[in-house]
């Protein structure tokens, strides 16, 4: 279990803002930290992985007290036993796909998790590789192994996913989930994308100007206050085509291509390539279960 | 006498640039690390040696150490050596001297390394001495070969400085700016012409050779 109260003035953007928060995670949780940007969600990964020192506050995990103001305890990043992933993926780029995994072992002797994560990344076959000749989405998985080869407590990933393209995401998605149930971990993910959220995490914190202004499950921060039985996606155009009273609207929502029919002047003004929102009741839908 | 004075130039510049690497790049890397208030002064000493004429560095190290002064005795009381007019001399104001030309494109290394990838080494429970020796500096190489190269090339081209602080001592002092200087005056051009040009060969292949380096580690990095 990770419990942590923090506080901190931070200089942001438009001035000071007090940081303030306070929460815990279960062992085992999949957390996300959701808010716009300034809102202070990577100053928190930075406060629990001891790159940032709070003013005020304290960081346990289990029985060990990573920070604590008052009694002046301050473990060092090193000291923490965290994997911390981040958005430039910031691999080593004078050791291959191979040597970035093992520099992070201990011991030069344990290599079996190393091995264990090289196949589960799938990376066996770019294992000689230098850094500089691999896509984005294969740094991101060499990245994850590399926080993940010495077993740490709790794995932190600061928006690891929103330099790539849509199929990489969902692809990293799976790979992320799936390194979070096998080795049983407690992580915390900084995300802007309610999609990538609902597929992911367990618990969503939301947080506004520094303060958690709501948590609960992503489907109640994402349902809130809106109509029960309703669908609602987010999608762009990728065609528009007019018939004599309706028109039809291809609309890529994810993966899937949809078709939607609407009267022809009250989508006048939408055009291919627009970014759209599609909302429908949802009262007796035909949902089938897929073998 | 010629080669006498080129034996010692190159002992000159090598003895410096070995110095300078193992001062300037702890330097460098403080001065891209640090938030410290002090930062801005101590650029402005590390960058002196660029804009000041030689003989004002050349005149104060005099003063400092010459055998009149505090310094001066205190170092030729305790270890019997002498600063000033002597090869130890020459090290200590080329030292100074060349500072910035090892300092500044280490330091520019520094900086442009994503700071990211410190934290990361740290991340994976690696102490800051680890991830310098294995993850900063081999990802500067680049820099700390030009770092290296404009140190000794600089070295090679003092003149004013090891006027000043040297004189002109044979097989002590005189080096091969100082050697072809006395040449000419002496006019002895086919000595002076013969140092000229070999100093001139040297220093167009040192640049050379950093250039055709750089451009191929960029390259690399490119592909």
């Amino acid at each position: 279990m990770i419990e942590c109260k923090l506080k901190k003035e931070l200089s942001a953007a438009e001035g000071k803002m007090m940081l303030a928060v306070d929460f815990r995670l279960q062992k085992g949780d999949f957390v996300v930290l959701y808010g716009n940007s300034g809102a202070g969600k990577t100053s928190i990964l930075r406060m629990l992985s001891g790159l940032l020192t709070p003013e005020n506050g304290f960081i346990k995990q289990e029985s060990n007290i990573w920070f604590d103001a008052e009694k002046k305890i301050d473990l060092p990043i090193q000291k923490r036993e965290i994997g911390l992933v981040f958005q430039d993926y910031a691999l080593f780029p004078n050791m291959s796909v191979e040597e970035n995994i093992y520099f992070s072992l201990p011991k030069k002797k344990d290599k079996k998790t190393a091995e264990e994560l090289i196949e589960l990344m799938e990376l066996g076959n770019l294992r000689k590789q230098k850094i500089q000749q691999l896509s984005g989405g294969q740094q991101q998985r060499v990245a994850l192994a590399r926080a993940l080869a010495r077993k740490p407590k709790l794995l932190l990933l600061d928006e690891p996913l929103s330099a790539l393209d849509h199929s990489m995401r969902t692809k990293l998605q799976d790979y992320i989930l799936k390194l979070h149930k096998t080795y049983n971990l407690t992580t915390i993910l900084v995300s802007h994308d309610p999609a990538e959220i609902i597929k992911m995490a367990d618990k969503v914190l939301v947080l506004e100007n520094g303060k958690i202004t709501s948590t609960g499950t992503p489907i109640s921060i994402f349902s809130e206050s809106k109509l029960s039985g309703k669908f609602q996606f987010t999608g762009e155009v990728l065609a528009k085509i007019d018939e004599e009273v309706v028109s039809i609207l291809h609309i890529l929502i994810g993966n899937n291509v949809i078709k939607s029919v609407s009267a022809k002047d009250e989508i006048a003004h939408i055009q291919k390539g627009d970014k759209v929102l599609v909302a429908s009741k949802a009262f007796n839908p035909i949902v089938t279960k897929i073998e | 006498m010629i080669w006498e004075s080129l034996w010692l130039t190159l002992k000159l510049a090598l003895t410096t640039t070995l110095l300078l690497f193992v001062i300037g790049t702890p330097l460098a890397y403080w001065l891209s690390a640090t938030k410290s208030k002090t930062k801005p002064v101590l650029e402005t000493l590390v960058s002196m040696p660029l804009i000041l004429p030689p003989t004002v560095l050349g005149f104060y190290l005099l003063i400092a150490f010459g055998q009149s002064s505090f310094l001066g005795k205190l170092l030729e009381d305790l270890f019997g050596f002498q600063l000033v007019f002597s090869f130890s001399g020459l090290v200590l104001a080329s030292v100074i001297y060349s500072l910035p030309f090892m300092v500044h494109p280490i330091q520019s290394g520094f900086s442009s390394l994503p700071v990211h990838l410190k934290e990361a080494a740290y991340s994976l429970g690696k102490s800051k001495t680890t991830t310098f020796f294995k993850i900063l500096l081999p990802n500067i190489k680049p820099a700390l070969l030009t770092g290296i190269v404009l140190s000794f090339a600089h070295t090679i081209g003092e003149f004013g400085v090891v006027l000043m602080i040297g004189g002109n001592l044979p097989g002590e002092t005189r080096v091969a700016s100082i050697a072809i200087y006395q040449e000419v005056e002496a006019l002895n051009y086919g000595n002076a012409n013969t140092l000229s040009f070999i100093l001139f060969v040297l220093s167009f292949s040192i640049l050379l050779c950093v250039y055709l380096i750089n451009n191929k580690s960029l390259n690399r990095i490119v592909k």
